[in-house]
């Protein structure tokens, strides 16, 4: 398997025009060590497969704090971004997730794997998903040609958004080169607090209840472990609002369940972010499903009775991450249970043998599905980018 | 004037058929042909340009929708969306051989969930009408476009709107859950649903602004949040537009992002200030309104430092509301600056780019200097804090050389724009008014891979023709 590591946009284009002309499929990566993710590509061409990887596509190539913007090539490794903006007192808005833990992988997310897989963590629920914060791609189709796509500035409508088409397409549509970032101040202040509930639908009551108040709840998670169920809610803003809010939230929920200020917020949110309350063994699978809150106890009651089912809840009850046995039962169990929420849900982690085996996300209907192949064949007509990696 | 593709014959000789037909796929009372009622259809707020349809349809289901679109999609007739007709871009102008199908009577409220904080509506629900039928509970639809009272959810979607409030709450983009979506061949999807974020491709993100190109959207799914404690406003005015230009980066860059921050130049303060007496300073070249949100203590904190903030940059003065009317009465220029200019000027364009803040300066100064060369007035209002410009320019339609002279300095000050690292539309969308400059943000290659996009929705081009892509160079359309 040999991995090329272009170090110009033109080298990786030029790169892939080759691929395409010779009907060669290439696996993108950001920093490699993941090839795991969704289902392997390249299953039907074996070893002959190539890698492409951003790894060498690095460096931020524009930064200005007062335009709320950042932009950086794909291969840039995410703390180095978080680093820069933090000098700045501002912050990748989604909080994506750094899941090296979880995947064991050795090297740090790629701004390009983050935003193609479109990979946001608990301050989605009030701020947005990655998707929503990217102001401007610049990519390479699979025949090799280079595109733009939206800027760098805030606001921006002008012709179709493949920006949003291509984040959280998994490299199957395009390799991103380079991105344009909306960015946010981060909150002087963190302050969070914790409700023991008794189950899980009084959970995410307390959690609606949090999020449906004024005060700006940027973070709503329901941590579940052997000693009982806690609910967390964050506010992230001005040290005295923080503490006006939290005072008026501990009013407002009072009823909903002891409650206690967490001591270290930022760690508790980094431990949720990383899915690392989840504590899934080396040889689970894990699943992350999106559902309207409400329909959350639902699908953890049945998942429960599918299979020992571990859990975590975010996006006030909306994501469920779930780790369990590697099954063809346990996946059929998941998406049951999703489609019964009329929700969605993404086979995340998994050893090759089930993710080959199973959908790893839901079918689309019909006339989407030909509305997707079709707008596949514009943007990689003979299929060499991530061939498999999302649906057979 | 901008080019509109020639009609095709076939369907205009057919027009009494096509009118007989549609009329036994609707109840009755959907089908509009005579020639004085399809009037009220032949423009939108690009009211420079006019044309009437073939006719007009107002479904009230979405089966209504498909079967429209079915039959036109089988017979080759061009399809023109259309919600509450205020498109700035011309978005919703007629073709003579199309068939309008308007939403407005799809504007039922269907569901509003609290414990989830979505509410799925009609496409044809005005925006102002969600968050009224929230607002009792403390909840609210946060995009705001000024033109909330009349235009509608779908139009929205489709033209990825904004508001004041965006710089907090983001656009329209940012606060979707799902769409009903019904393709040129009739097939209903739902994409999205009440949960958030698909696992697989981002459709929703592909269809919102995509000005009626791909798809008609019949039913909307969006999120409503709660409401803040409370709301004021704050004006600050400056002795010129550069120094009011830093004073916005320096309250940025503090860590605050007010939820608004609008920007008048002096015309434009002087336009409203006649028009709405909100007791705007006359001695101005450039004022901002501010609004923050929380407790009354919160909002004391954040304008106490806003105000310091301010103070650095020797304002002319500075006025902080006492209440929520005087919060009110600030608002009230400026979110009737379109009509005061429509006072001060018989008509006015409404241009609609964005720049990188940190160009405002430059920009603001270059556009007065051609204010000059084409001997046309121009009034600034925009969203600061975004770089979204509105330049208002001020012409007279009974007079064919100011329109010309109108258009030429819009589409001068879009170039420019996009020179200083910007773009050609905002929030305003492309529409037919900004159709021939997409070359100059895009490269023929780029809008080849968008139009293609389009095709593998609309492979016969019978939605919204004529809009957003240049129609040069177009195999799909004849000039
Ligand atoms: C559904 C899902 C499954 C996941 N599975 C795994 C897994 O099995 N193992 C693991 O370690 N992490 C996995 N992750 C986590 C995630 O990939 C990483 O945390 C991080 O977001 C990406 O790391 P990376 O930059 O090294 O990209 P990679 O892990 O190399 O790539 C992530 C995905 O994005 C694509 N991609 C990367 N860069 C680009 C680019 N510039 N342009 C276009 N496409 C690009 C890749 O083809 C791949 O599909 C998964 C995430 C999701 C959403
Ligand atoms: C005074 C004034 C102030 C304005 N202020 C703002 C502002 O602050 N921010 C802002 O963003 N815009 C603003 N606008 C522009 C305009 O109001 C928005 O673009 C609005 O979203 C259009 O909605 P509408 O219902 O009027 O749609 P229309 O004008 O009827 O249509 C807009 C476009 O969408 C298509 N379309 C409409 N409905 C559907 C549907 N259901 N399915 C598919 N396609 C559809 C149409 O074909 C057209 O291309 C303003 C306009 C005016 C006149």
């Amino acid at each position: 398997m040999s991995v090329i590591s272009p170090e110009t946009e033109q080298s990786l284009a030029s790169a892939v025009a080759r691929a395409h002309a010779a009907r060669e499929p290439l696996a993108i990566e950001g920093r490699g060590t993941k090839r795991a993710m969704l289902r392997p590509t390249l299953q039907p061409w074996g070893p002959a497969a190539r890698t492409l990887s951003t790894r060498n596509l690095t460096g931020i190539t524009l930064y200005r704090p007062t335009e709320l913007m950042i932009r950086a090539r794909a291969g840039t490794p995410i703390p180095e971004i978080e680093a820069a903006l933090a000098e700045h007192g501002q912050q990748i808005v989604a909080e994506p997730p750094d899941l090296r833990v979880l995947f064991g992988a050795e090297e740090p997310s790629t701004l390009g794997g983050v935003v193609s897989t479109n990979l946001s963590g608990p301050r989605r629920i009030m701020w947005g998903a990655m998707r929503d914060h990217v102001l401007g791609i610049s990519a390479v189709t699979g025949e090799g040609e280079i595109f733009r796509s939206g800027g760098r500035v805030l606001k921006n409508v002008t012709g179709l958004d493949l920006c949003k088409l291509l984040s959280g397409a998994h490299g199957t549509l395009g390799i991103i080169t380079e991105i344009a970032l909306k960015v946010l101040p981060a909150g002087e202040a963190t302050g969070t607090l914790a409700l023991r509930v008794p189950d899980v639908t009084a959970g995410v009551a307390a959690l609606s209840a949090g999020l449906g108040s004024p005060y700006g709840v940027s973070g709503a998670a329901l941590v579940l472990e052997e000693g009982g169920i806690t609910a967390f809610l964050r506010l992230e803003d001005f040290s005295e609002s923080v503490t006006y809010r939290l005072g008026r939230l501990r009013e407002d929920l009072a009823a909903h369940g002891e409650q206690s200020l967490v001591e270290d917020p930022r760690a508790l949110w980094r431990s949720i972010r990383d899915a690392v309350p989840l504590r899934a063994a080396p040889e689970e699978a894990v699943w992350r499903l999106s559902v309207a809150p409400s329909h959350a106890a639902g699908v953890v009651a049945s998942l429960r009775a599918a299979f020992p089912a571990k859990l975590l809840l975010d996006w006030g009850g909306g994501l469920i991450w779930v780790a369990g046995p590697a099954t063809v039962q346990a996946h059929g169990a998941v998406m049951q249970a999703a489609t019964a929420a009329a929700g969605t849900f993404t086979l995340f982690r998994a050893p090759p043998e089930l993710a080959a085996a199973v959908p790893v996300l839901p079918e689309e209907a019909l006339p989407l599905a030909a509305i997707g192949r079709r707008v596949k064949a514009v943007l990689d007509p003979a299929g060499v980018l991530n061939p498999g990696r999302l649906r057979a | 004037m901008i080019a509109l593709p020639a009609p095709k014959p076939e369907i205009l000789a057919r027009r009494d058929a096509i009118l007989a037909d549609l009329a036994r796929l609707l109840p009755a009372d959907s089908v509009i042909g005579e020639t004085l009622r399809l009037r009220p259809y032949e423009t939108d707020g690009l009211a420079a340009y006019r044309q009437i349809p073939l006719a007009v349809v107002l479904p009230r289901t979405t089966a209504e929708v498909a079967a429209v679109l079915r039959y036109c999609h089988a017979n080759g007739i061009r399809v023109v969306p259309r919600g509450a007709g205020t498109s700035l871009s011309g978005g919703a102008l007629p073709l003579a051989d199309a068939v309008v199908i308007g939403l407005m009577r799809m504007n039922t409220i269907r569901e509003i969930n609290y414990e989830d904080r979505y509410a799925i509506v009609g496409a044809g629900v005005t925006n102002i009408g969600i968050t009224k039928a929230v607002e009792g509970d403390g909840f609210f639809y946060a995009p705001d476009p000024s033109s909330q009272l009349a235009c509608m959810i779908g139009g929205n979607v489709m033209m990825n709107s904004g508001g004041a409030h965006c710089l907090k709450y983001g656009v329209t983009a940012n606060n979707l859950l799902g769409v009903t979506f019904v393709t040129i061949e009739g097939e209903v999807i739902e994409i999205g649903g009440t949960h958030l974020d698909a696992a697989g491709y981002d459709w929703l993100g592909l269809i919102t602004g995509s000005e009626g190109q791909l798809g008609l959207v019949t039913e909307v799914t969006v999120r409503i949040l709660r409401g803040p404690e409370g709301a004021r406003a704050m004006l600050a005015a400056f002795s010129s537009v550069e120094i009011a230009g830093a004073a916005v980066d320096a309250i940025i860059g503090s860590g605050i992002i007010p939820v608004a921050l609008e920007f008048m130049d002096r015309p434009c303060i002087h336009a409203c200030e006649a028009f709405a007496h909100a007791g705007y300073p006359l001695d101005a070249e450039a004022m901002l309104i501010i609004e923050v949100e929380g407790s009354v203590a919160e909002q004391d904190m954040l304008l106490d430092r806003i105000r310091g903030i301010c103070a650095k940059f020797d304002p002319i003065s500075m006025k902080v509301a006492e209440s929520a009317e005087q919060s009110a009465a600030i608002w009230k220029g400026r979110k009737g600056a379109f009509g005061a200019v429509g006072r001060i000027s018989p008509d006015y364009l409404c241009m609609d780019g964005t720049i990188p803040t940190g160009e405002l300066p430059h920009v603001l100064k270059r556009i007065s200097e051609m204010s000059a060369q084409y001997g046309l007035g121009v009034a600034n209002v925009f969203h600061a804090g975004d770089g979204n410009l509105h330049p208002l320019i001020m012409f007279d339609a009974n007079d064919p050389d100011s329109f010309r002279r109108a258009e030429a300095f819009g589409a001068d000050i879009l170039k420019l724009c996009v020179e200083v690292g910007g773009c050609l539309t905002g929030e305003h969308g492309v529409g037919v008014e900004k159709r021939d400059l997409m070359t100059t943000q895009f490269t023929r290659a780029e809008l080849t891979l968008q139009r293609a996009i389009k095709s593998a929705f609309d492979p016969e081009w019978l939605l919204n023709t004529a809009k957003v892509f240049p129609l040069d160079d177009n195999p799909k359309i004849a000039a």
